[in-house]
């Protein structure tokens, strides 16, 4: 192993745990003394430094990855890099966030820990290497327990942490679980090396395969928190302070779908000479294969997420839970393209070619990120202002605020995927992918269910732009927002305004990676 | 032309921006803008004589997905683009006494408008989704905010009524795309990728009805007169006037143009039924029946209104599914008739009556005696309702004439049977001008006093020029129809041959 390559290959993630150490430093060395406000300031800004040299990292480390011997550890370029990206940016947003919350007297270990969790974050999106994927979703997943636990004086924030702790280690040991099947089959735990031997001498280990399989994915299903692994999403939600249910909800579905492509990748990199193994492994059951059952799997987790988490997001009267229920809802629609891109990879249609379901998916989860964490922000700011998340304490927001209640009009009309904005572009570009790989009646049937679903989440985000803009305000006091907190939900708004009507931007951005 | 889209939404984006506590402002601004978006529609209109189809944008928007900013107009575009100007106009001078948040009224209201006049420019098939997308979140915010009976339930079942057609119209477009390949999402492009007859045979009904249910086809007319009731006078005469017109213009422009053989005959026969044309030619047929002698029992003067307008939008649908030459070209007509009258209907009602009355009820009008009290609104809706009625000289009796006489060459039953639904139109008109304006009884002594007593506000400039407007251009398309027809006609034409230009 040449441990200077490994340097090179995890620069980014240095970089970031460069600056937590400095920020506790900082925060503890230098600022004891300091007013809270100081010290929450110099530590998110600090943090956002590191973000940004993480950033320039992933450029510096170029594409080359990591290999120990002849096996990819650490994938680069492509799929990671761009999550890797998307991942820093959005920590900083929510780190901007942070800085007008009162949350915790604790600011350095608070920021510190958000930036070791994104190093475990961005190890996930990169791992090619059933050891590392655990490693890197475990340091991400202990970073967020801590952060949904953060409001040590709230008692909410320590139950939802519980709960988020408990379902978060059963299904760590489900998936540990599925990967000492696939260790045990195979010998190894390298994705390369575990698809080249199911490739060669897989036809004796079916019925294991599939116990491994579905382990998997329902440890991953409770990553990216879909039905029916889901039970933390609302208790998570509700209970952590904002800040951190912001990164949960963007830079965690980021690294957990990143992952998620990238075990498909994996198996797409290896398949390119000969992509009709799938069938050809799963031929000990006829015609099903293992890549159906996985597709078949992927669509129903997908199917039940947009059903359940539509139809839940109904009665919901806390907005942290409707927001809850609603990502419910958007991990499913993104399930379809992941269960497609699947499908894409035995077709061997070529994956970099834009429009194509892993840049679909990519940019959903990008842009489903970056409106959730100005989502929150503005729930953060009400929330803060009338002691409540529920839906009545947004009436008259229109009145109490203006810009905030246009910043929450764009964001939910982008979420209910509304053109011009960009929620109705994610939704477009998904769907329209998904139907141009697979055209079945069942990825049909599911395109028609998720939009027709879209139709009926219109009707909860109206309930709460309804509160704001419509209903009279019992308090008509102004809502005060903190002056960096604004510019960031602000710059979300038109971010999501600017995207949406120039969609290319980011679609060309990210198929940059693939050339 | 393109410049009625820009300079709605800017003036929309301005409004929003101006100060709050000016109401006479935004007031001022909104009209420029509908005065300007008209002055170009009418100058677009009258350049558009002897084209056949112009291009006046047309730049790659996503290239990856062959989707095009592509703006063109035809025949059709331009009496739609010309409708939408006027009825927002007329529109803004019928809320000339809103007080309350009147910048965010004008400003979801000019965004309203830029949406249509987008649908009824766009040449490609996403942006004509998108620019209908964008028609529907003012639409919801207009009524909730300003309306009135039960405007919270009318908003949010016409936001939920549009977005389910909506919604139907994505899965058919979506299909449309990815069946043709994925290449190209223009209207030309998709009406001439030869899709299977099978696959328009379903794609065809799908996006209809996600279109007609905004063009108020039986039975999923339900949000109309709800939604038309709820909303405040402009609103509701923009819904009416130019939003119902969306849906058929989608049904005409994308349910026809790229499916054409979705209306083939199916090859078997259910209840007499042999094709989706006969199945949405007799809804129609049901709704402009249904609607009149709904209308014909209200005893809320705007319902009477409202479903009047599903019956009269019934005579639109039939008109398309004649699928010949004057039945297509009386159902445009019809589009245009029916935008005017409805829109002075809706504002005698909304604005110059209930705003003065304070009820709509038909039993507290009656003893008003509003003949003598407001002799401005019961001649204009006498005006009104002759032409909503269809007399000759009215655009109405040009239009829906047309449309009888194609129906008649297609199916002689669904002229016998609409014949039906004018006869209850004259019938509903004529009971609500009793009711409202014309009761029989004399007015007792104490009445008299308390009509003394409390004197109803004069009738104001804005409310006699938006009446005039609306007046003159249903008076003149009637009197020279030709004015309209002469740019209908080839477009129809073409469209019809096959060719989605």
């Amino acid at each position: 192993m040449n441990y200077a390559a490994l340097f090179h290959a995890t620069l980014p993630e240095t970089a970031l745990e460069i600056a937590a150490l400095l920020v506790i430093v900082f925060d503890l060395g230098f600022l004891r003394q300091a007013a809270i406000k100081t010290r929450i300031a110099a530590a998110a800004l600090v943090g956002i430094m590191g973000c940004a040299a993480a950033i320039w990292a992933v450029y510096a480390a170029g594409w080359d990855g990591f290999s120990a011997g002849s096996d990819l550890l650490l994938a680069a370029g492509g799929t990671a890099a761009v999550a890797q990206i998307a991942i820093l940016v959005l920590t900083a947003l929510t780190l901007l966030l942070f800085i007008d919350t009162g949350f915790t007297r604790n600011p350095g270990e608070y920021v510190s820990v958000v930036l070791m969790a994104a190093a475990g974050g961005l190890i996930v999106s990169a791992a090619q290497d059933l050891l590392v994927i655990f490693v890197g979703l475990e340091l991400l997943s202990l970073g967020l327990y801590i952060l949904t636990a953060f409001a040590k004086r709230c008692g909410n924030s320590a139950e939802a942490a519980m709960k988020y702790y408990l379902f978060g280690g059963m299904s760590a040991a489900f998936l540990l679980f599925g990967f000492s099947y696939f260790y045990g089959i195979t010998g190894s735990t390298n994705l390369h090396q575990i698809v080249l031997y199911l490739a060669t001498n897989g036809n004796g280990t079916y019925p294991l395969l599939i116990l491994a399989v579905v382990f998997i994915l329902a440890g991953l299903g409770f990553k990216v928190a879909a039905a029916p692994f889901h039970l933390w999403v609302p208790d998570a939600y509700e209970g952590a302070p904002v800040p951190a249910v912001a990164f949960i909800a963007s830079v965690s579905k980021v690294a957990s779908f990143a992952l998620l492509l990238g075990f498909v990748f994996a198996l797409e990199h290896i398949l390119m000479p000969d992509a009709g193994f799938w069938i050809r492994f799963g031929a000990g059951l006829g015609s099903i294969g293992l890549q159906l059952f996985w597709t078949l799997l992927v669509w129903s987790l997908a199917a039940l997420s947009m059903v359940l988490g539509n139809l839940a997001a109904l009665a919901q009267v806390s907005v942290r839970r409707l927001l809850a229920y609603s990502a419910i809802a958007h991990a499913g629609y993104m399930l379809l393209g992941v269960a497609s891109y699947s499908g894409e990879v035995v077709a061997k249609l070529p994956f970099s070619q834009p429009g194509s379901t892993t840049n679909a998916v990519l940019y959903y989860i990008l842009t489903y990120g970056l409106t959730t964490i100005g989502a929150f922000g503005v729930v953060g700011v009400v929330e803060r202002s009338t002691g409540s998340d529920k839906l009545d304490s947004f009436l008259g927001l229109n009145k109490r605020n203006p810009l905030l209640a246009a910043v929450l009009l764009v964001l939910f009309l982008s979420l209910a995927g509304i053109p011009p904005l960009v929620g109705f572009w994610a939704k477009f570009n998904l769907f329209a992918a998904v139907l141009a790989v697979g055209a079945g009646p069942i990825p049909f049937a599911l395109v028609a269910l998720a939009i027709a679903f879209s139709a009926v989440s219109l009707y909860y985000y109206l309930q709460v732009l309804k509160r704001a803009y419509v209903l009279p305000a019992v308090d008509e006091t102004p809502i005060k927002t903190h002056p960096v907190t604004l510019a960031v939900l602000v710059f979300i708004a038109a971010a999501v305004v600017v995207l949406g009507c120039f969609p290319s931007l980011l679609q060309n951005w990210i198929a940059s990676f693939y050339a | 032309m393109v410049w009625t889209i820009y300079i709605s939404f800017a003036g929309a984006l301005l409004a929003a921006l101006a100060p709050k506590g000016k109401p006479a402002l935004a007031r001022w601004l909104a009209l420029a803008v509908a005065v300007a978006g008209l002055a170009i529609a009418v100058a677009g209109y009258a350049a558009g004589f002897g084209h056949e189809r112009q291009v006046f944008v047309d730049a790659p928007w996503v290239p990856s997905m062959g989707i095009h900013y592509l703006l063109v107009a035809d025949g059709i575009s331009r009496v739609l683009v010309l409708l939408t100007g006027i009825a927002a106009v007329a529109g803004v001078l019928f809320s000339w006494n809103i007080d309350l948040r009147a910048n965010q009224f004008f400003a979801f209201y000019l965004a309203l408008i830029g949406g249509v006049y987008g649908v009824f420019l766009s040449g490609d098939l996403f942006l004509l989704f998108v620019f209908y997308e964008i028609a529907i979140v003012p639409k919801y915010f207009l009524i909730a905010i300003w309306g009135s009976t039960r405007r919270e339930y009318g908003a949010m079942k016409l936001a939920l009524y549009s977005f389910a057609g909506s919604a139907m119209v994505l899965i058919g477009l979506l299909a449309a795309y990815v069946t043709a390949g994925s290449h190209s999402t223009t209207l030309a492009a998709l009406a001439g990728a030869g899709l299977s007859v099978s696959f328009q045979m379903w794609c065809f009904p799908l996006v209809f009805v996600g279109f007609a249910i905004l063009a108020g086809m039986w039975p999923f007319h339900t949000w109309a007169p709800t939604g038309h009731v709820a909303a405040p006078t402009a609103a509701s005469m923009l819904l009416a006037g130019v939003v119902m017109k969306l849906g058929a213009y989608g049904c005409l422009r994308v349910g026809i143009g790229l499916f054409p053989h979705g209306l083939d005959p199916w090859g078997f026969t259910v209840l007499g039924l042999a094709s989706w044309r006969d199945v949405f030619a007799w809804l129609a047929v049901i709704g402009i029946v249904y609607g009149a002698l709904v209308a014909l029992a209200q005893t809320d003067f705007k319902f009477v209104i409202g479903y009047s307008s599903v019956s009269h939008m019934g005579f639109v649908l039939l008109g398309l599914m004649t699928l010949n030459q004057i039945g297509v070209d009386g159902a445009v007509l019809q589009m245009f008739s029916h935008g005017v009258i409805a829109g002075l209907l809706f504002a005698i009602v909304g604005r110059v009556v209930y705003e003065r009355t304070h009820t709509r009820q038909f039993a507290e009008l009656e003893p008003m005696h509003l003949s003598r009290r407001l002799p401005f609104a019961a001649w204009a809706f006498v005006f009104a309702g002759v032409a909503s009625m269809g007399l000759p000289g009215f655009s109405g009796f040009v239009a829906e004439l047309q449309v009888l006489v194609g129906a008649w060459r297609a199916n002689p039953w669904w002229t016998i049977v609409s014949g039906i639904g004018i006869i209850v139109g004259v019938a509903y008109v004529w009971r609500a001008l009793q009711k409202a304006f014309f009761s029989d009884t004399l007015p007792t002594a104490h009445e008299l006093e308390a009509e003394q007593a409390h004197k109803f506000a004069p009738i104001t400039w804005p409310e006699i020029a938006g009446v005039a407007l609306l007046g003159v251009c249903t008076l003149v398309v009637g009197l020279y129809p030709r004015v309209l027809l002469d740019q209908i006609e080839p477009a129809v034409k073409t469209l019809l041959a096959g060719g989605v230009q």
